[in-house]
């Protein structure tokens, strides 16, 4: 049943142009750095696995906010709050199947934009399994500022506000995890276990929390 | 034998309450039409039965049925099918995979308990040939005939209707009063909120807007309605005509 709604919402997600929106966005980002900064290498491979991390996290809340309001708009949320699986659950599939159409396409495309920010190697490599582990997490608490403003017409902009700051630890720690990978005397693996500790955290908080709310949204 | 009983049920919207408390038993091969004016809590009554919205106050129960994970179903949201105004199709998406998922997220299917597969769901709607096409090409209609062929893809026992005939030409409203009567003589039950007859026999709930003002007036001293000058025609019926026989309305 709830492999029913993965495979449905990876289909919608990726025809409807959540991923596209997303790469491109962080495309957008990424590319002007180096012309805002100038020419300086070693500068920018300093900064590089900050500003990935940044444009990541802006590229991942912009296609948060249809998460759950498509599903209102047309009226398949009713149907899914009634179904035979508990909401949590359901959120649970929705969020996989939207990090899997708009969240691993950032996470695929962080090492060829790695290479306009003059990252070594393994800092990209760093880059690309801190996003894996730590964009999950970013969805998992946009669902909860998703689901809160799905009643809203414009919410956009509330998802981002409220999300924000929930999601700085990811930031922090994932960035952190980066350096450590590349800086030889900061460690890479007490970061980087945190972060995944903040995935699995959000990923039992996360739907429960957008269950909750969606249900008090239900008009 | 499923019976759904509510008592006191009381019904709010975003925490004002748009009805009076109303009891009513319903047991499988009955039919509730819910009737009233526009904006007087019909709908309301149909989503806070389907367990969308909280009771205000009131018990809902059921009994003797059992939820598609095989418990006994405590609400009647558990055992429901929910045709809302929305029909709750993906617009680009064919209407056949659209059923297909509502029978797989349902857990519905032929080796379900009576609910049908999507191509004889949509003949029974006559919209057999038209499954391959998106669902947003279809007219108003035959959108709403595709979202009943949701009801048929997997099996509940209890049907919420809101207006379900709405956009439906004459040949479709009979098409669905079979469909319906097939669903009750079968021992389902269906609680329709509806404006035109629906070709089914069934007992009827009237609700009536809930004005507080008037009830506040209703409530005072009746002489002092007389200094306020303005002609009150009595306390009117907004009370639901609980009709306990079975009372054909249409």
């Amino acid at each position: 049943m709830v492999k029913a709604l993965f495979l449905r919402d990876v289909r919608l997600g990726i025809a409807g142009g959540g991923a596209t929106v997303a790469v491109v966005f962080f495309l957008a980002v990424i590319a002007t750095i180096p012309f805002g900064i100038g020419p300086d290498l070693n500068l920018l491979s300093r900064i590089g696995p900050a500003i990935l991390w940044n444009g990541a996290l802006l590229s991942a809340l912009l296609t948060l906010d249809r998460l759950f309001q498509a599903d209102r708009d047309d009226g398949t949320l009713d149907l899914l709050i009634l179904g035979p699986t508990p909401l949590p659950l359901t959120v649970l599939a929705k969020c996989a199947a939207h990090w899997v159409a708009s969240g691993l396409p950032l996470v695929l495309a962080a090492p060829v934009l790695g290479l306009f920010l003059a990252l070594s190697p393994t800092a990209i490599g760093a880059v690309m399994a801190t996003l894996l582990v730590g964009t999950p997490a970013i969805t998992l608490i946009g669902a909860v500022g998703a689901a809160v403003a799905v009643a809203l017409p414009r919410g956009g902009l509330l998802v981002s506000v409220l999300v924000l700051p929930l999601a700085i630890p990811v930031l922090i720690f994932g960035v952190s995890a980066t350096y450590g990978a590349v800086n030889e005397p900061d460690p890479f693996l007490p970061p980087f276990l945190i972060l995944i500790a903040l995935t699995l955290f959000f990923a039992v908080l996360g739907p429960v929390a957008a269950a909750a709310a969606l249900r008090a949204s239900g008009d | 034998m499923i019976t759904i009983t509510a008592a006191g049920l009381t019904i709010a919207r975003g925490g004002e309450i748009v009805a009076e408390p109303d009891d009513f038993t319903l047991s499988g091969g009955d039919a509730l039409l819910v009737i009233g004016p526009n904006g007087a809590g019909k709908s309301t009554l149909l989503r806070t039965l389907a367990g969308l919205l909280p009771l205000a106050a009131g018990r809902l129960t059921v009994e003797g049925a059992l939820a598609p994970d095989g418990e006994p179903a405590a609400t009647p949201g558990e055992i429901a099918h929910y045709l809302g105004h929305r029909n709750g199709m993906k617009p680009a998406v064919t209407v056949a995979d659209n059923l297909l998922f509502w029978q797989r997220f349902l857990g519905g299917g032929p080796g379900g308990p009576g609910g049908s597969d999507v191509a004889a769901a949509l003949d029974a709607v006559g919209l057999g040939d038209l499954g391959h096409l998106p669902f947003g090409y279809l007219s108003a209609g035959q959108q709403r005939r595709a979202a009943m062929a949701r009801l048929l893809v997997a099996h509940r026992a209890l049907w919420i209707l809101d207006e379900p005939t709405a956009a439906l030409d004459t040949a479709s409203q009979a098409t669905f009063a079979r469909l319906l009567t097939a669903h009750l003589s079968a021992g389902g039950l269906v609680v329709a909120a509806t404006h035109q007859p629906l070709g089914i026999e069934g007992r009827t709930l009237r609700i009536e807007r809930f004005d507080p003002a008037v009830a506040a007036a209703d409530d005072a001293d009746p002489a002092a309605e007389g200094f306020a000058g303005a002609p009150r025609s009595g306390r009117p019926e907004r009370d639901l005509v609980r009709s306990a026989t079975a009372e054909s309305w249409w």
